[in-house]
């Protein structure tokens, strides 16, 4: 695993920069109607937006991603916790980030900080994550 | 405090949806994996389930004369809040075992808490839903915790 699991590790960060299309498909497997992920002149002229809002949970999925493929096959994750604290819109540059802050090599439980940022730096999903390292004792 | 939780209102908590059991499949599995830009080919190959999958398999799908003008299903769990404008809120997941294709899963929600705090703009209404999702052996799946805010 690169980096090794030591308290203190950042792993590698991931940017996404979701178009309308990514949206689209995402709520479409959801099946969620809501306008304001879709619908320009509504989110914008009755709702007020700047532009069109990403779906909170697609955000969550990031938090999970930046480890998730850290993880590979050596580990899963089992727990997250995290929140949407500001809305983003298509044409926002992402980045999730995640930082382990409690390694126990033993059982090989994992706790790490996890987040999302835009471009501004401003967190916008925080959240902290758990996961378990498959151990030679299985 | 301004008192907008009610008695009344807070009589909801503790209410339960009925069951919703959904099959998963390699298709729906590919095309959550896909739409949020997974780059493991586990999942975009649909062989397991990617954390968060249940977000998707879940998602109730109304009739069109269901949706609320802004195009959201209209949850039927929640009371009539003094507050209508939803805010995103957060998660609280933990996943006990893994999702693979043919997966008969059940999912409950029960509406857990209601409360009120005083926010920079005013007062907002924060609620709590504990959805549960075991599979046919009856084992704990995954437990979410939703908060969600209104203002």
């Amino acid at each position: 695993m690169n980096p090794l699991p030591e308290v203190g590790a950042v792993l590698p960060q991931r940017e996404y920069q979701p178009d309308n299309v990514q949206l689209m498909l995402y709520n479409a497997a959801l099946w969620n109607g809501h306008r304001i992920h879709f619908d320009l002149p509504y989110a914008t002229d009755v709702e007020g937006y700047p532009g069109l809002v990403l779906a909170g949970p697609m955000l969550g999925d990031w938090l999970h991603q930046v480890v998730d493929e850290w993880l590979g096959d050596a580990g899963v994750i089992t727990s997250v916790s995290y929140s949407n604290r500001g809305a983003t819109y298509v044409g926002d540059t992402l980045t999730a980030s995640a930082t382990i802050t409690a390694y126990d090599a033993e059982s090989g439980d994992l706790t790490l900080d996890v987040a999302i940022c835009n471009a501004a730096g401003d967190v916008v999903a925080p959240g902290t994550l758990g996961a378990r390292l498959f151990t030679a004792a299985g | 405090m301004t008192g907008l939780v009610s008695e009344e209102l807070l009589a909801n908590v503790g209410r339960q949806s009925t069951p919703r059991r959904e099959i998963v499949t390699r298709r729906d599995i590919r095309k959550y994996a896909v739409a949020t830009g997974s780059r493991q080919r586990k999942y975009l190959d649909g062989d397991v389930a990617p954390p968060m999958f249940h977000v998707p398999l879940f998602w109730d799908v109304v009739e069109l004369d269901q949706l609320a003008p802004d195009g959201v299903s209209i949850d039927t769990l929640l009371p009539r809040f003094p507050l209508e404008r939803a805010m995103a809120g957060g998660l609280d997941i933990e996943y006990l075992k893994p999702i693979v294709p043919g997966d008969w899963l059940t999912a409950v929600r029960t509406l857990t808490a209601i409360y009120e705090k005083s926010g920079r703009s005013g007062p907002l209404i924060f609620y709590e839903v504990l959805m549960e999702i075991r599979n046919d052996a009856d084992e704990l799946v995954i437990r979410e915790k939703t908060t969600r805010i209104l203002r």
